[in-house]
């Protein structure tokens, strides 16, 4: 877990610099609440001995902070927290148990309960400073949504939208960790180069979200974004590299990995484009991992002699 | 650059320790006493012949083969019986055991004790796996299946290639690489003989890439001889294993519940291709075999040619007797050896290696919950999902189990090696395993 914390380090270092104050706080608040709940919950509800000695509850705080904006009041933080790991993780009896993602879960969760501040972003660098009354305004998705529905077409918003390199250094509103898609491909680097994930799961979503805005794209230009923008925005990076692996809510081998993938890359597409709500990624994560235990069940590892035995 | 060849699915990479490679093959002075159960391979036990008070030789048949899955088993020493009894043996189960009170080193005149080269091979094919079956010969890497089962090729099915694994994939062990380095010329002589008694013309020998000095040497000796190719190999836990060893050689897959003939293939250990050397050629019964005597914490560690039945506190007094601190002494190698209970129990045919831990070394780490990482169904050389297994066995769910293919479980322990979790995956795997035989077995009556 240590590792994992590691490669969020990037992602954490660029959320200062952009979003100062805010994201110090909602990143402390997150982190301290998550692991001061699974203390409690274990120690005087459950009664079992805490694990917090795992890391797993610092590593579930840092992708909640990196999952909200960073002005969120600090009682929907620790709200958010009291759910992640109260309700999505240790209710589902702990650690290796839970069918969802607890951030993600909690991600939602607060979408729903707050939709007005969970969805004002900050502005970067503008913002460094504030803390509550920071300087917000919408992120490249809710632009082009906004803009697609009073019937502009993408070449007229152009000016409006970050261009291909702003965004990939995070230079966007958005979530305070999921912004700079540089410093979160730093963290996948290390993560693959501590063997920590496998590439399959990272791998199989970008290359099908890319795939298919590619298609839309070549239909229609003016209609559908690029595939590079819809890579680089929204919580695609995070949500591919930290969250889609976490390796509790994952599939158990190679080829669950490349399904589970795949299948998140089309609904996170097919929310952004035809939904009504203009991020897709947590959501189609969130039902992936509704999935996994029946790909568990049926999608099975090559078995060694398996082939043979068929043909013979 | 030269890619060396190795299987495809899974495997690991344990530190080797091999320490005691430069140990040339010593011979153990003779016990005071040796034990010798009737039963040191997979099969039937073997019917016993003698009685407590007779006198027995050096290679003298003392327990009969009770059925075609079964071996012959031989006196090592010269002296009296003095015990038939149900003794316990390494593996903790009591089986009958011939003691034998060693009395001089007098050997059957049958047996050619000079050390002179025989090439010449004369018997015929039936002949040499009829002597085979009467040196009570099993397969020495520690599978101890009767050798001249497999060598039997049932009709209808053809060997084109001959396997001799020579991989001594696991950590610690050296008996194979010495007896390569040492045995070369009678190695070879041996492989001749199985390919003769196959009717193959072909043989390949694997070895890992970690004995670049026993690889070197029989290659240049192979040349003498027709149809021997030697093969480095990768360094992978578990190449030695039968259908990894045939997959990284030919490239074929021994299908699930399936032989390596089906797919034409037949493997034979280098130690056993020396036994049969030995016995065809000398006339020599297998009643002796390297150990090798090995751990960090021993004085001195070796390689012994032991006479079966040498019991392992002999073996272990001979490298300078149980350290202080000894944690836990395991017969076989740290991947898939079993720790003794005690050290009264006799070297069989199957003892490769006998290694002494620490008790540092030795301690079980604790376990934690299982995180769900994959890493053990990504690393399992059989494909299986030990995760699931060892959920299953826990929840004594064992139809699922069989469904799951338990049974393909070739107990190899790379999942409980690499799990970061610390379970003892293979503990309940094996549990499984052996439910699943009871089911199936009892489906059948
Ligand atoms: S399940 Fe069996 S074959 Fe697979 S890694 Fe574990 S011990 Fe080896
Ligand atoms: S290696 Fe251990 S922790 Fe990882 S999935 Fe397998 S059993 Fe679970």
């Amino acid at each position: 877990m240590f590792n994992v914390v590691l490669a969020l380090m990037p992602a954490f270092a660029v959320s200062l610099y952009y979003f100062g104050f805010g994201a110090l706080i909602v990143t402390l608040l997150a982190v301290g609440s998550c692991v001061i709940f699974e203390y409690l919950i274990q120690k005087y509800i459950l009664k079992v001995t805490p694990t917090i000695t795992d890391g797993s509850a610092i590593v579930t705080g840092l992708l909640l902070a990196f999952n909200v904006p960073s002005n969120l009041p600090w009682y929907i933080v620790v709200f958010g927290s009291l759910f992640a790991i109260g309700v999505a993780k240790m209710s589902f009896g702990g650690l290796g148990n839970n069918p969802f993602n607890p951030a993600l879960a909690a991600r939602v969760f607060m979408l729903i309960s707050f939709p007005v501040q969970m969805t004002s972003w900050p502005l970067p660098v503008a913002s460094r400073l504030q803390y509550i009354d920071a300087v917000t305004g919408p992120t490249p998705l809710a632009i082009l949504k906004e803009g697609l529905k009073n019937g502009e077409t993408i070449s007229q918003m152009s000016d409006k939208i970050p261009t291909h390199m702003q965004m990939f250094m995070g230079l966007m509103g958005g979530s305070l960790g999921e912004i700079a898609a540089f410093a979160l491909l730093i963290g996948f680097a290390w993560l693959l180069f501590t063997k920590v994930i496998t590439w399959h799961i990272p791998v199989s979503i970008f290359t099908t979200i890319f795939v298919f805005t590619g298609i839309l794209w070549l239909i229609n230009p003016e209609k559908n974004a690029d595939p590079i923008f819809h890579l680089l925005t929204g919580g695609v990076m995070i949500g591919a590299i930290f969250m889609a692996t976490d390796y509790v809510t994952s599939p158990m081998n190679k080829a669950g990995m490349w399904i589970f993938g795949i299948g998140i890359g089309l609904l996170t597409v097919i929310i952004r484009v035809w939904g009504s709500y203009p991020e897709g990624v947590s959501f189609a994560i969130l039902i992936m991992n509704a999935f996994v235990p029946l790909l568990n069940r049926y999608v099975k590892p090559k078995r060694f002699g398996e082939e043979v035995k068929k043909n013979g | 650059m030269n890619m060396l060849k190795t299987f495809s699915k899974g495997g690991v990479h344990p530190s080797e320790n091999k320490i005691s490679a430069n140990r040339s093959i010593e011979i153990l002075p003779l016990p005071q006493k040796v034990s010798i159960p009737v039963s040191q391979h997979i099969g039937a036990p073997a019917t016993i012949l003698v009685a407590k008070g007779d006198k027995v030789k050096v290679g003298q048949i003392i327990a009969q083969s009770a059925g075609f899955v079964s071996a012959n088993i031989h006196s090592s020493v010269s002296g009296t019986v003095e015990s038939i009894d149900a003794v316990l043996d390494s593996s903790g189960y009591k089986r009958q055991t011939i003691t034998i009170t060693v009395e001089g080193d007098e050997w059957e005149s049958s047996i050619d004790r000079t050390t002179d080269l025989k090439k010449d091979i004369q018997l015929t094919s039936q002949d040499i796996i009829k002597r085979i079956n009467e040196a009570g010969i099993v397969g020495l890497g520690g599978a101890t299946f009767p050798s001249h089962v497999k060598l039997s090729v049932p009709s209808g099915k053809k060997a084109d290639v001959l396997i001799i694994n020579g991989v001594e994939c696991e950590p610690y062990l050296t008996s194979d690489h010495r007896l390569m380095l040492e045995k070369g010329h009678e190695l070879m002589v041996g492989i001749q003989i199985l390919m003769k008694a196959l009717n193959v013309s072909k043989a390949l020998i694997g070895i890992e890439n970690n004995k670049p000095d026993a690889i070197n040497y029989l290659k240049i000796i192979a040349g003498e001889y027709k149809g021997i190719e030697v093969h480095a190999l990768k360094v992978k836990y578990p190449q030695g294993g039968e259908k990894q060893l045939i997959k990284a050689l030919v490239n074929r897959e021994v299908p699930s519940g399936g032989l390596p003939i089906d797919i034409g293939t037949v493997v034979h250990n280098v130690g056993t291709a020396f036994a049969v050397y030995e016995a065809v050629q000398k006339n020599k019964p297998l009643f002796e075999r390297v150990v090798t005597v090995t751990g960090k914490i021993l004085p001195r560690t070796a390689n012994y040619m032991v006479r079966i039945g040498t019991s392992v506190s002999d073996l272990i007094a001979a490298a300078g007797g149980l350290p202080e601190d000894t944690g836990k002494v395991v017969n076989g190698g740290p991947m898939m050896g079993k720790a003794l209970v005690n050290t009264d129990v006799p070297v069989t045919k199957g003892t490769s290696g006998i290694i002494v831990f620490q008790s540092k070394e030795s301690k079980r780490k604790t376990e934690s919950v299982c995180i769900r990482c994959a890493k053990c169904v990504s690393i399992c050389p059989m494909g299986l999902e030990p995760y699931l297994l060892n959920k299953l066995g826990q929840q004594m769910i064992f139809d699922r189990m069989e469904q799951e293919n338990v049974l393909d479980c070739m107990e190899c322990g790379s999942c409980s090696f690499e799990c970061p979790a610390h379970l003892p995956l293979l503990d309940y795997i094996r549990l499984g395993k052996a439910e699943v035989s009871k089911i199936i077995r009892s489906r059948k009556n």
